[in-house]
């Protein structure tokens, strides 16, 4: 058995031996010099924000982010490292330097904004808590759940603002607190509550991804109210602003693409056009890209490779996904939504 | 009895064929009275139901392929799924062209498992099995290996070392000379390459592409943490076990107070510890691998754990065996090695696979840490939101792929139970 351990030895200084050269920059450069954009993703998934596929590849809308800033910044959208982290270590692998950015569906708030150390970029995804029911119920507003008994996660924000709706709603609620969520659906959908309340990406992530046979998901529907503000936005350092504003940039200028048409699918014929906003968008005017330290062509990479926000939206949680999420709150300014991207000139 | 039967007139008659056989087996134990009865036949019609429809589910209206999650809906078990995620659960991320490397990682390991496990093989051939067999191993999943020569040097010390300190009194001086020379030549090089005068050389394997640890996933990962997590606490554990019968008092207050304390936390605090504490101590900017953090902290916590139970080996010797070794002038390290703890790690064997199998299931809580383990790979199968809503197809999956390790090593066990203790059996 000793001599297990000599041949043992061998591998953990050869394990260390490769982690000792494994070093995470802090810094625009650091991440340059890697070659790598390292990217913190929730570590227990959600469908349609970052799940993998069957090919162990990540795809979801929030994945799409750091693939849009990999594109920015390296020119190609593949050069991101996922480093799954999980709710309590997500900050820690940020102020540790472990990630570069954290794109988990993480809301942004001041506390998190100062106390923690951490600047937060242009919203991705205007979030809010919502009501999942069963149609069975034959409720139509959260407003009607006089009565009912209502799931919700415990110790959180979520808890307290159920309990300011009922009050001010005058509704007579039972809350059944649970603090897993795994616990908290299975609860649902076994009947132990009428009503599931949480954020509304989750609640149209659960009801895609985790109604049991033989109900289907459109046995469910997610109620219009929203209760809360949750600002979903992506993470980083506070001290690098060459880098946030490359992460801020890009989710706008995802939002310009779509605003001016420029899509995936037309972007090269798009590059021909007169138009001198989308010219300026697309680098033919140069001037945008070396203002802000990437190449002049970084749109034009994030839309070939990634697509504009509303293509990511529809790809991954929108209609074209099992998720069939309404724009709602993340429609663009000029359709009655709040994605309001500052102006590329 | 005597061996001779007695052959005479009468003959003896077959007993009633009510009392034996199969019919007499189940009359005496399933029909031997009217309430007996009843319950055999409510438990068997409750057996025969509940297992037809779980065959129905499973197998007779299972769909088995199919394109989406969409066309499993409405029939029995989705197989499809499995079908579908099996190389993601069993390899997760690592780069999908390339799963036959964490395959053949997989299939080395259990070579090596299953090659150690015969007992005729507990000799010198085993460091050879590991240290071959891990080379393999870490090759196939990193791609990329680089040993430093520090890393040479600090095998060759240590190995002189162990070989002085073992053949001692016992072996010729020529022997003894060489094993100096080998530990001479590994500190005064170790020493010359911290001064600096030695160039830092290194040998690099580099025969696949490098695959970084955080795209590992799923059984290699499982598998990994288990083994070298208890491989590693192994020889730790022993000298915590010994440090803990030592007669010095500061070795021993040292090494009661590191077992109490890994003892009385649990293991996914540690794990925690590791993850979100460690990294706030370090320098910004330096992060140690976090499959590393994983496998030190899974082998802090089986460390003492072995220890304890070594310790309960070690008590378990008769003390004329210390006594005859010293009367044979064996230094410490001889009386240790070659008197007390081939002894003392028979009896606690059996004890020492259980605590394998425990860990091999505990490795599941690395999920706290981001690291994608064996049941944390068939978890994230779940979210895929095309192939949601089955959980019960992954998780049977999971559960019956676990059995088999767990089973296998537990039969394993109660084996060499019997094995071992021959030598006491009359």
């Amino acid at each position: 058995m000793l001599r297990k351990h000599i041949a043992g030895g061998a591998v953990l200084a050869a394990l260390l031996g490769i982690a000792g050269t494994a070093h995470a920059g802090k810094d625009l450069d650091s991440i340059k010099a890697r070659g790598s954009l390292i990217c913190g993703i929730a570590a227990n998934g959600l469908a349609g924000f970052m799940v993998v596929d069957s090919q162990g590849k990540w795809t979801g809308i929030d994945v799409d982010v750091c693939r849009a800033v990999s594109a920015a910044i390296f020119g190609d959208a593949e050069k991101v490292k996922y480093v799954p982290v999980s709710g309590e270590q997500r900050f820690t692998a940020l102020q540790s330097g472990e990630v570069d950015m954290l794109s988990n569906n993480t809301t942004a708030t001041l506390q998190r904004d100062t106390a923690l150390g951490l600047d937060f970029g242009a919203v991705t995804y205007y979030d809010g808590q919502g009501f999942l029911v069963n149609k069975k119920l034959g409720v139509k507003s959260a407003k009607e759940i006089n009565g009912a008994s209502v799931c919700v996660p415990s110790g959180s924000t979520t808890e307290l603002n159920l309990a300011d709706f009922a009050r001010a709603n005058k509704l007579t609620i039972k809350p059944v607190v649970i603090a897993d969520m795994d616990q908290i659906r299975q609860a649902f959908f076994a009947g132990r509550c009428d009503v599931y309340t949480g954020d509304s990406s989750r609640l149209y992530s659960t009801r895609a991804a985790n109604v049991p046979p033989p109900a289907k998901p459109e046995d469910f529907i997610v109620l219009p109210e929203i209760i809360s503000k949750e600002p979903l936005a992506p993470a980083f350092r506070h001290g690098d602003n060459q880098f946030g504003d490359i992460v801020r940039w890009t989710q706008y200028a995802m939002l310009e693409a779509e605003e001016n048409g420029i899509t995936s699918k037309n972007v090269d014929e798009m590059l021909k056009s007169d138009n001198p906003s989308i010219k300026r968008i697309l680098g033919v005017t140069p001037g945008m890209g070396k203002a802000l330290g990437v190449d002049e062509k970084w749109v034009y990479n994030i839309i070939k490779q990634v697509g504009n926000y509303g293509e990511s939206f529809e790809r991954n949680v929108g209609m074209d996904s099992p998720l069939k999420i309404e724009r709602g709150l993340n429609a663009l300014w000029s359709k009655g939504g709040l994605q309001y991207a500052q102006p590329i000139r | 009895m005597t061996d001779v039967l007695p052959t005479g007139e009468r003959r003896q008659l077959a007993p009633p064929v009510n009392e034996t056989g199969a019919m007499g087996w189940i009359r005496k134990n399933l029909f031997s009275s009217w309430g007996n009865g009843i319950t055999t036949v409510v438990l068997i019609v409750a057996i025969a139901w509940a297992l037809s429809s779980f065959l129905n589910w499973a197998v007779f209206t299972a769909v088995f392929t199919a394109p989406s999650g969409q066309a499993c809906r409405g029939h029995g078990a989705c197989w499809a799924l499995i079908h579908e995620k099996y190389r993601y659960i069993f390899f997760g991320s690592f780069p999908y062209g390339q799963h036959w490397r964490p395959l053949l990682a997989v299939v080395t390991m259990l070579a090596m498992l299953i090659s150690s496990a015969d007992r005729r093989m507990w000799n010198s051939r085993l460091i050879w099995i590991w240290t071959i067999g891990s080379l393999i191993t870490f090759l196939l999943m990193f791609g990329v290996l680089s040993f430093p020569i520090s890393f040479f040097l600090l095998v060759a010390a240590i190995v002189g070392g162990i070989g002085l300190s073992m053949r001692g009194v016992i072996a010729e001086p020529v022997e003894l000379n060489a094993w100096r020379a080998l530990a001479a030549i590994g500190v005064v090089g170790l020493i010359l390459r911290i001064v600096g005068v030695m160039p830092a050389w290194s040998l690099t394997l580099a025969p696949f592409d490098y695959v970084e640890t955080g795209l590992w996933g799923g059984l290699p990962v499982t598998i990994i943490l288990a083994t070298y997590g208890l491989l590693f606490a192994f020889p730790y554990g022993v000298l915590l076990a010994l440090g803990r019968r030592s007669k010095l008092p500061l070795i021993k207050g040292l090494c009661v107070g590191f077992i109490e304390l890994i003892r009385g936390v649990p293991l996914i605090s540690l794990l925690i510890m590791a993850s979100v504490m460690l990294p706030l101590f370090l320098p910004q900017g330096t992060t140690i691998d976090k499959f590393l953090r994983a496998l030190v902290a899974v082998t802090l916590f089986a460390g003492a754990y072995i220890a304890e139970i070594i310790r309960g080996g070690l008590q378990s010797l008769p003390k004329g065996q210390f006594e005859a070794a010293d009367a044979m002038a064996l230094s410490y390290p001889q009386k240790t090695i070659l008197i007390v703890l081939p002894q003392a790690l028979r009896v606690v064997i059996p004890p020492l696979i259980n605590t394998f199998i425990g860990f091999f299931k505990d490795t599941s809580l690395v999920l706290i840490i981001g690291i994608f383990d064996f049941l944390n790979t068939a978890n994230q199968a779940l979210v895929d939101p095309l192939w949601a809503g089955f959980p019960a197809e992954v998780y049977l999956f999971a559960a019956f792929v676990y059995f088999c390790f767990c089973f296998s090593m537990s039969r394993y066990s109660k084996y060499l139970e019997v094995e071992l203790n021959k030598g006491t059996r009359r």
